[in-house]
């Protein structure tokens, strides 16, 4: 019963970090770039949701909503001001300005809405409970957990659908393989970045909302943490991988879970990252990495 | 790219100064040291803005003691820095309001809860010229500084870094509150005396001296007492969410009391996820559990029969006290939690010890810090202050005070 509660942590845990490791690998992927500063766009959505909901009373939904649309809005706005300019710049020079977002991020959320933490509401109760008890409350499974891992998998079916089969999916990819190809076919390669930060922006808006139902303290550095072992997870997985990342998130949620169990609470992350290092000394593109050759 | 990087950087400061602009006009008034960008925490800020005399009565032949504080203001412990800053600067509003002979400046540098950059912070507050040091907030960043004051012979006077370590071996450094295991062997003993609990847990961030500290002397109290410790359970880092299997193994083990001697932000979630999992025993923390009770947005229900030690309670209906919260209240817009009190509390401790001491005009740091310590340690000088009444110091640097033992009550604290 035990192994079987370790179980069900670990899964909500890893759908925490799919989800968000989804995002990172969604602009990764196009882009072909580490954007460090999705941790705190995370952070961003869940404030505006607590305040949406908190402060100006509107339902759960719209809260979501508001902060979709201005995670959206901050994401495009980051791409254009620190991004973009950088086009042409080496990607150490556009990884330490990610960087920077992520502290300004960080130190913005601490001036505008103050360090001290704040409690996230339980969006996801039901009949005054949050969670659903079986074998006489020998397992627990929280609605926010099924929550989650529901919305990862639709938003992983969604974004391969979007990616495989729509023209701006397919311009996308374009992008992803050779930008200067595609600009002389016609592709707007700049439109079409903005876009992917759009789309990975409203996703950690979605994030952050459920990772804050999950765990509800909000503070100004919530994202980081969770954000850099997302990151972990999409590289577990094959970044680039859309798929790669949804699996790679539920892997690290349970081997962090597991080793926290059976191994040590002081060495778990010493073995989530073992467990990472030999996985990428096996299969250096991730698990479900596809391994492109450089053409020279 | 030169051109671009430059373009960039200039934007980069442009959206900061933007966003500082913008959040000093609201709720914080007076606190105005938030430093101005959030690359560079350790340039030298503009000395608190209120800081300067408010025109007392009699000004006379007035001595300024200029006092730097350190603690963090940005980061993940920002919350207990911007506490002892604000609370010591009431203090000194106070103090300066007074016009007596003994003022003071005071100006408090961020540390982002680091060591290199407390170090920097205090190079600083040097360079300002400073004579007695308020800080710092954190233990890590403490011990740093502390060997730093030693050397150059500074008094320092620290809110709430609260680990032996801060004072061992330096003549100069004293604490306002309790030291660690000193707190820990405390509940250990309120536990038996009032038999709580025949099984006990502990659940402790062992990346962090302050918890590992009284979670130990909890522990070796505990055994000593007769109590069966039955699980230690750890966490890495404050910034852990999840404790399901901490609190499985406590449940799993039979803990009746679970005593988690921890900041109060992960006490919460813990406190969320034990209700999840159906597991309800008596839940004791320490001075960091304060402030739980004032999470905004948090259920207070899942804090009922929560037990803290803690030195302050900000709803204690004293004069001196029920003058502070409101105040702090108006200035800052939230309840006061211990740290503030803490840093309130050793303001009036410097103040008071310098108005003992003759000549303080004519010292140099190193003077004034032996005439400090003469004070400190004479036996006859105590402080009454919002955490304490009659507080006195060892030679070694600690404080000896009452703690008061809170248990949440219907939302609220009750004795």
């Amino acid at each position: 019963m035990s192994f079987l509660n370790n179980l069900i942590t670990g899964v909500s845990l890893g759908g925490i970090y799919a989800i968000i490791a989804l995002g990172y690998t969604m602009v990764y992927g196009i882009a072909k770039m580490l954007n460090f500063a999705h941790g705190d766009v995370i952070m961003v959505g869940a404030y505006v949701c607590f305040f949406a909901v908190s402060s100006f009373q509107l339902p759960p939904a719209a809260g979501v909503l508001l902060a979709m649309a201005l995670c959206t809005v901050l994401g495009v706005v980051i791409e254009r001001l620190a991004y973009k300019p950088l086009r042409q710049a080496t990607s150490l020079a556009v990884l330490i300005t990610a960087i920077g977002v992520s502290y300004f991020l960080q130190n913005g959320a601490q001036i505008l809405w103050g360090a001290a933490p704040k409690s996230f509401p339980s969006f996801f109760s039901f009949g005054g409970s949050n969670s659903v008890s079986l074998f006489d409350g020998g397992l627990n499974i929280s609605y926010a957990a099924m929550v989650t891992v529901a919305a990862c998998l639709v938003i992983m079916a969604a974004l391969t659908f979007f990616t495989g089969k729509t023209k701006l999916g397919k311009a996308m990819r374009a992008c992803s393989e050779d930008k200067g190809a595609a600009q002389l076919m016609g592709i707007n390669v700049n439109a079409t970045i903005s876009m992917t930060f759009a789309i990975g922006s409203a996703l950690a808006a979605v994030a952050g909302v459920l990772m804050c139902s999950a765990y509800p303290t909000l503070g100004p550095t919530t994202g980081s943490l969770p954000g850099i072992k997302a990151f972990t997870a999409a590289v577990f997985g094959g970044i680039g991988s859309i798929p790669g990342a949804f699996l790679g998130g539920i892997l690290l949620g349970i081997i962090e879970t597991f080793a926290k169990a059976y191994i040590s609470t002081d060495l778990s992350d010493a073995v989530v990252f073992a467990v990472l290092i030999v996985v990428l000394l096996v299969k250096p593109s991730g698990l479900l990495g596809r391994y492109v050759p450089e053409k020279v | 790219m030169k051109k671009f990087l430059a373009m960039l950087l200039a934007v980069v400061m442009l959206l900061a100064l933007v966003a500082c602009g913008g959040g000093n006009n609201d709720s914080q008034g007076s606190g105005g040291t938030q430093p101005s960008e959030p690359a560079g925490g350790n340039q030298p800020s503009e000395p608190a803005g209120d800081s300067q005399p408010s025109e007392p009565a009699d000004s006379g032949e007035a001595v300024t003691i200029k006092v730097g504080g350190i603690g963090p203001l940005t980061g993940s412990t920002a919350v207990y820095g911007v506490a002892t800053q604000r609370g010591a600067q009431i203090a000194v509003d106070e103090i300066n309001a007074l016009g007596g002979s003994v003022r003071l400046e005071y100006d408090f540098q961020d540390d982002a809860n680091t060591t290199e950059t407390a170090v920097a912070a205090y190079n600083n507050l040097k360079d300002w010229g400073v004579q007695v040091i308020y800080g710092c907030t954190t233990t890590g960043p403490c011990v740093a500084v502390a060997s730093e004051t030693y050397a150059d012979r500074y008094f320092q006077l620290t809110p709430s870094a609260s680990s032996p370590d801060v004072t061992d071996g330096k003549d100069n450094v004293f604490q306002m509150c309790f030291t660690d295991p000193g707190q820990g062997m405390t509940a250990a003993n309120y536990v038996k005396d009032n038999a709580l609990a025949a099984k006990v847990g502990v659940i402790y961030n062992n990346g962090d001296s302050y918890s590992t500290g009284i979670a130990q002397g909890f522990i070796a109290q505990a055994k000593e007492a007769g109590l069966e410790v039955v699980t230690e359970q750890t966490f890495p880092a404050d910034t852990n969410t999840d404790f399901n299997v901490q609190l499985s193994a406590c449940k799993d083990a039979g803990a009746e009391l679970v005593f988690m001697p921890i900041y109060y932000t992960p006490a919460s979630l813990i406190l969320a996820q034990a209700n999840q999992m159906g597991y309800a025993p008596i839940f004791f923390g320490g001075d960091g559990m304060d402030g739980i009770l004032a999470i905004e947005g948090f259920d207070t229900s899942l804090a009922e029969g929560l037990i803290l030690l803690t030195p302050f309670d900000a709803a204690a209906t004293d004069e001196r006290t029920s003058g502070f919260v409101s105040k702090y209240n108006e200035l800052y817009g939230e309840t006061p939690n211990q740290f503030a009190a803490d840093g309130y509390d050793c303001m009036y401790a410097i103040y008071n010890a310098c108005q003992q001491i003759d000549g303080i005009a004519d010292m140099d740091n190193a003077a004034l810090c032996d005439a400090l310590i003469g004070v400190f340690t004479s036996g006859s000088f105590s402080v009454d202050g919002l955490t304490g009444s009659g507080m006195t110091w060892t030679a070694n640097g600690e404080v000896s005070k009452e703690a008061m033992v809170l248990t949440v009550k219907n939302g609220a604290y009750a004795h």
